[in-house]
């Protein structure tokens, strides 16, 4: 188990590099932080504003409801990073499966 | 060794294993218990053909068939056929990847306990007014409409087991992603260990599926919900499609392993490397993967249409592709290899024609339109049969035969072994060949008795006869065991000789720590290549140092306790005042103790390299 150090545990790490790095990261966070908050704005200003059916709203809703979950997962929960591709393989096989599951039942059971 | 070998008395190595979190012991807990329950599955399916072997019998009453035959099912599924493939699986694996334990070990045991008291719960009933008698599928028109607790008892026991399976199967994939030994890259890892991932993979998936379902249940049986009932604006199919949805990869959940002792028993015992390695990790995870396009086809005649018929009968066929991918390397490691008919060998060869059958009959009914024929007839039995015994089965025995020596350290008598084959095998074809005829003759599937003069009279005795033949071979491997247990003479490292893996590399059963220093994998089949430079043994991959092991726990255990006794309230809430009092109870043991967990600080313990460098000097190599 000892050879199991991740890698950001390894003291000879060029600190510069690092540095810059991060800032770069807060630059990207930022940006998709603003961004988020803007979409949720949109969400509620198109359930609110009266001229769009519902045949609209639900979907467009949703697009940006899957749009924020992948805003979150790669730029705040870090799947962007190396060393996160079993996680995240893991994620969209469970989303899949979540996914056919829900299409089944709408599609088969209640149409 | 020496430390270990030292005789403890009986209460300590009871309290050993009560508390162990070592995956070598965990492994044996699951043998043991699992076995415990193989056996009471076989004789409920005794009860069953004894039943069946002439028309008109009455050796059980119509209730009691449906409460053996229910169990009978749940039994080998859930609480036979699983464990003994976790106790492989944990045997194994870790060995296999190079690893000193899994990575959650006390998760590891968490997931045992859960599993027993799950299955001692389901077989209280039999004490307690009743088993469950809706069929192992516990389809939501027949189990809501059961009464008494029967039902209850299947949706409690197998929640908690539940969990324990997922808990075990998120172990093993955490294990084999992090815990590989230097240079074990993923196309490096031996073929059983793939087997456990991507099996573990169908566990992480499916599992929340059945977890769901038996909630809906519950509810509707316990706290007055209407999920599945029509009347009140529910649906009976959606417990049918939760259930298969966890139900088909399941049965790939069993297999696939079953798939991965056969792979390492051929490339052993033909003294050959496996033939077509990465198409069959290819195969793997496309059966994984296709095991969740297909559970439809259990429901072909419930009217879901014809397209959505089609799409999962063609979905179903597809995954014939891969498996015929697999048993093509198979034969090709056979061809040209030089072959020893070892008992774990005579297995494997035979698991080949006898899965195919199976595997031909899945083919047949997966055409939607042959389907409404043979639905819910005896046809079904003989296929499922087939693929289960043919292939899950076969690779226990075969398994079983194949580590024996390195979980104890002492190999099991070779010629029994071989009559417990000869018997075994004449006796499941006997059973269940003649059963496909049965089916087309018209015997529906899950009858208590049948009527003479239909022409079943014959067949039916056939089958019941082959049934004998088979507890007979069970019978010789018990005694096998003990036999075996009682000598117990000590093996070396690889008692087969042709070891190809990283587990053959060091002592049976090996030192709690595994593996002194962390091994350097070369290649596929690691241990065979040092052999082949004539080395003894693997180059390590680093220096000796201090091993950091975890303590032992009786955490786990009393959580698991906790959850048995909740459920005890939660049943019996309705007709008791001491209903609510004992859920609570039991929740407050559980919650208790995962809290006793969290702020208990446990770090573990150290082994010292001087302890290890002594170890050294009396000679390990055993
Ligand atoms: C690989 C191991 C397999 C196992 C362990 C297995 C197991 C089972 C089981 C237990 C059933 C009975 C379900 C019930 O209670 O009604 C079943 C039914 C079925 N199996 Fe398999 N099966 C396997 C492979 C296959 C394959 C390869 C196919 C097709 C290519 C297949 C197609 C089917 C179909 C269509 C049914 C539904 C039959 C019906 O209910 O009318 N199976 N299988
Ligand atoms: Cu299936």
């Amino acid at each position: 188990m000892a050879n199991q150090q991740p890698n950001s545990g390894n003291p000879r790490v060029d600190i510069e590099y690092r540095r810059k790095k991060s800032a770069e990261e807060m630059k990207h966070q930022v940006i998709t932080f603003a961004l988020m908050i803007f979409l949720t704005i949109v969400a509620f200003v198109a359930a609110g504003y009266e001229g769009f059916s519902g045949w609209f709203i639900v979907p467009f809703i949703l697009i940006l409801a899957i749009v924020q979950v992948i805003f979150q997962l790669y730029y705040f929960m870090h799947m962007s990073h190396k060393g996160h591709e079993a996680p995240a393989l893991f994620l969209y096989s469970g989303a899949l499966v979540g996914f056919i599951t829900i299409i089944a039942f709408l599609t088969v059971i209640w149409w | 060794m020496s430390t270990l070998a030292q005789k403890k008395g009986f209460g300590a190595v009871l309290w050993d294993y009560l508390t162990t979190v070592d995956h070598k012991k965990i492994a044996i807990l699951y043998l043991i218990a699992g076995g415990f329950f193989f056996l009471l599955g076989g004789l409920e399916a005794m009860f069953i053909r004894i039943q069946l072997a002439v028309p008109n019998n009455d050796f059980v009453s119509a209730g009691l068939y449906n409460e053996i035959l229910t169990m009978h099912g749940t039994t080998m599924i859930f609480l036979a056929a699983m464990p003994l493939i976790f106790a492989f699986m944990n045997a194994v694996m870790p060995l296999q990847i190079g690893a000193r334990d899994v990575a959650f070990p006390f998760l590891n045991s968490l997931g045992f306990w859960l599993f027993f008291f799950g299955g001692v719960f389901l077989n209280l009933s039999w004490f307690l007014g009743g088993a469950p008698d809706a069929g192992w599928t516990s389809y939501a028109s027949l189990s809501i409409a059961s009464e008494g607790h029967g039902i209850d008892f299947y949706a409690l026991g197998l929640q908690i087991s539940g969990a324990g399976t997922l808990i075990g199967g998120i172990n093993f994939l955490v294990t084999i992603i992090n815990m590989r030994a230097p240079g074990m890259t993923y196309m490096r890892m031996p073929m059983f260990t793939w087997a456990t991932f991507v099996t573990s993979a169908l566990i992480l998936f499916a599992f929340p599926a059945l977890t769901v379902g038996l909630f809906l249940l519950i509810f509707d049986r316990m706290f007055g919900s209407n999920f599945f009932d029509p009347a009140m604006g529910g649906n009976t199919i959606i417990w049918e499609h939760f259930f298969w949805i966890f139900g088909h990869p399941e049965v790939y959940i069993l297999v696939l392993p079953a798939f991965g002792i056969f792979s390492e028993i051929f490339a052993i015992f033909s003294r050959k490397r496996l033939f077509g390695y990465s198409s069959m990790v290819f195969a793997t995870v496309l059966i994984g993967f296709l095991g969740f396009m297909v559970w439809a086809h259990h429901m072909f005649t419930t009217g879901m249409g014809p397209i959505a018929n089609a799409i999962f009968a063609v979905a179903t066929m597809a995954i014939a592709v891969p498996t015929g991918i697999k048993i093509f390397n198979w034969l090709f490691t056979m061809w040209g290899g030089s072959i020893t008919f070892t008992t774990p060998m005579l297995w494997a060869v035979a698991f080949i024609p006898s899965f195919v059958a199976g595997g031909v009959t899945g083919v047949m009914l997966a055409s939607a339109a042959q389907d409404y024929q043979y639905h819910d007839s005896y046809f079904v039995v003989a296929h499922f049969h087939y693929v289960i015994v043919g292939g899950v089965v076969f690779a226990l025995f075969a398994g079983a035969h194949l580590y024996w020596p390195k979980m104890f350290g002492t190999m099991l008598n070779e010629f029994l072994g071989k009559i417990t084959f000869v018997l075994f095998f004449i006796g499941f074809h006997l059973t269940f060949f003649i059963q496909h005829f049965l089916g087309l003759w018209g015997m529906p599937r899950r009858i208590f008795t049948f009527l003479p003069g239909q022409g079943l009279e014959t067949a039916n005795m056939v089958s019941t006869v082959g049934a004998f033949f088979m507890a007979a071979a069970v019978i010789i491997m018990l005694i096998n065991i003990v036999i075996t247990s009682v000598k117990n003479e000590k093996v070396g490292n690889d008692p087969w000789g042709d070891g190809r893996t990283l587990e053959w590399a060091i002592p049976s059963p090996p030192p709690f720590y595994n593996f002194k220093q962390l091994p350097l994998v070369r290649g596929l089949d690691a241990y065979w290549l040092e052999k082949m430079e004539g080395k003894k043994g693997m180059s390590p991959a680093e220096p000796l140092g201090d091993i950091h092991m975890p303590n032992n726990s009786f955490i786990p255990f009393v959580i698991s306790l906790g959850l048995f006794v909740a459920a005890f309230g939660a049943m019996y809430r309705a007709e008791h005042s001491w209903g609510i009092p004992v859920l609570i109870f039991g929740m407050l043991i559980t919650l208790g103790s995962m809290f006793v967990r969290s702020v208990k600080d446990d770090h573990g313990y150290h082994i010292h390299k001087e302890d290890l460098e002594d170890n050294n000097d009396k000679g390990v190599k055993a």
